[in-house]
């Protein structure tokens, strides 16, 4: 392959790995990065290097809609941030120093993980009181939404914030530890643990991932990890990817395509295990 | 400060901030596209020699990755050059983000949040001169 088709076949994956990622409403890095390592026998670490890139992009992107609309709740993204960023360069130092072969695998766990969240029903629980949480109440993070598809104002509470963040620094790890956006944790920590609404948890998290990012990204550039030539094409093909498939596609509702899918994901999961024990 | 005018102000903010990020993506991204195709311009052999890509993404590949060799290449028309400089306005984005915030806890007088936002921009600016190391 010449660099100008490697560059080529480098974009049209990215572009259906952001097409798939925004269908499946996981981030286009869980996706990329198996496509460039298994198929296209990248070094996982330039490939995580041009994942964290993408990363901020289709973040930075998609947060600019859900800003708009007033579904992300700026107060709580900007305190949680203080784990994630801690986080993240905790795990993107680790990545320097660990053999790949555990990339692989701690990669394949995480993948696996998020595919089985897939599984979980995203619907709102029925509200019950949440236990108060001095803390929330001292930094005002208590807000409201509008919500279209009950056509009302919905009012929430936030609580176990201390929980949040040590959840959010978990988060942040993996995210910078595999360069990925790790939507998946930050979106329980949020729902699960802290009773934001999961409408508001994901316009949340993703507003939180661009920043998330940028923590891990400055030090793979530093370092070197970032490459031009594979960066490139897969910043721009999984940000037009993750548009046009926000565009056109919507989400994907379909039980039985969706289980499909689950399956795939546990596959790749299971190759990128496996090609991490050989390597250890 | 009574409700309306503050939900009125934190809806600017938050047109600004969206506004931001937007921008700061199309023009990274813009860049980063032109730098591509001007290193492809550049080097004909790219399009021809397969040999070249091990050359470029092997694991000793030599391209800028600190500021001072970036701004180098700029200056002597890399693509490479061009496209880092392009991520590097890219990650900056959600930074840019953070330092906006810290104006508007300021402006809103809200003392913990300026404390809480700006940790989290030194923070973000760390992680860059650590990357070094």
């Amino acid at each position: 392959m010449s660099p100008l088709e490697f560059t080529l076949v480098l974009f049209l994956i990215s572009i259906l790995a952001g097409g798939l990622g925004s269908l499946l409403g996981l981030g286009g890095g869980v996706i990329v990065i198996p496509a460039l390592t298994l198929l296209l026998k990248v070094d996982i670490r330039f490939a995580i290097g041009a994942s964290i890139v993408s990363v901020i992009a289709t973040s930075s992107g998609a947060a600019a809609a859900y800003v708009r609309e007033h579904m992300a709740n700026l107060r709580v993204a900007m305190f949680l941030e203080l784990a994630t960023t801690t986080g993240a360069i905790t795990g993107a130092f680790l990545a320097g120093r660990i053999q790949t072969g555990w990339l692989y695998l701690i990669f394949g766990a995480v993948l696996g993980f998020s595919a089985i969240e897939m599984l979980r029903k995203h619907r709102d629980k029925i509200q019950i009181q949440p236990p108060a949480d001095s803390l929330a109440d001292k930094l005002n993070l208590h807000d409201s939404y509008f919500d279209q598809s009950l056509g009302k104002v919905i009012a929430y509470r936030v609580t176990h914030c201390w929980l949040g963040l040590a959840l959010m620094y978990v988060a942040g790890c993996v995210s910078g530890l595999l360069g990925i956006g790790s939507g998946a944790l930050k979106v329980s920590a949020m729902d699960l643990a802290m009773g934001l609404p999961i409408k508001v948890s994901s316009a949340t998290s993703n507003f939180m991932i661009g920043v998330t990012a940028a923590a891990s990204a400055g030090i793979y550039l530093r370092r070197g990890d970032i490459n031009p030539f594979i960066a490139a094409p897969v910043a721009a093909g999984v940000l037009l990817g993750a548009v046009a498939g926000s565009l056109f596609l919507g989400r994907l509702h379909n039980q039985w395509l969706r289980i499909v899918f689950i399956i795939v994901l546990l596959f790749i999961s299971g190759q990128m295990i496996w090609t991490g024990v050989q390597r250890i | 400060m009574n409700a309306p005018a503050r939900s009125e102000s934190v809806h600017k903010v938050e047109i600004i901030i969206s506004n931001l990020l937007r921008t700061g993506v199309i023009a990274s991204l813009t860049i980063v596209v032109a730098g591509t195709i001007l290193s492809f311009a550049h080097h004909p052999e790219y399009s021809s020699s397969p040999g070249e890509l091990t050359r470029i993404t092997g694991q000793s590949a030599g391209y800028p990755h600190s500021p001072r060799q970036i701004w180098r290449g700029i200056t002597e028309l890399r693509g490479a050059a061009f496209v880092m400089s392009g991520l590097l306005l890219l990650i900056a984005t959600p930074i840019m983000r953070v330092a906006v915030s810290i104006v508007v806890f300021a402006v809103q007088k809200d003392r913990i949040f300026v404390m809480i936002t700006a940790a989290v921009f030194v923070l973000l600016v760390l992680s860059f001169f650590l990357g070094k190391a």
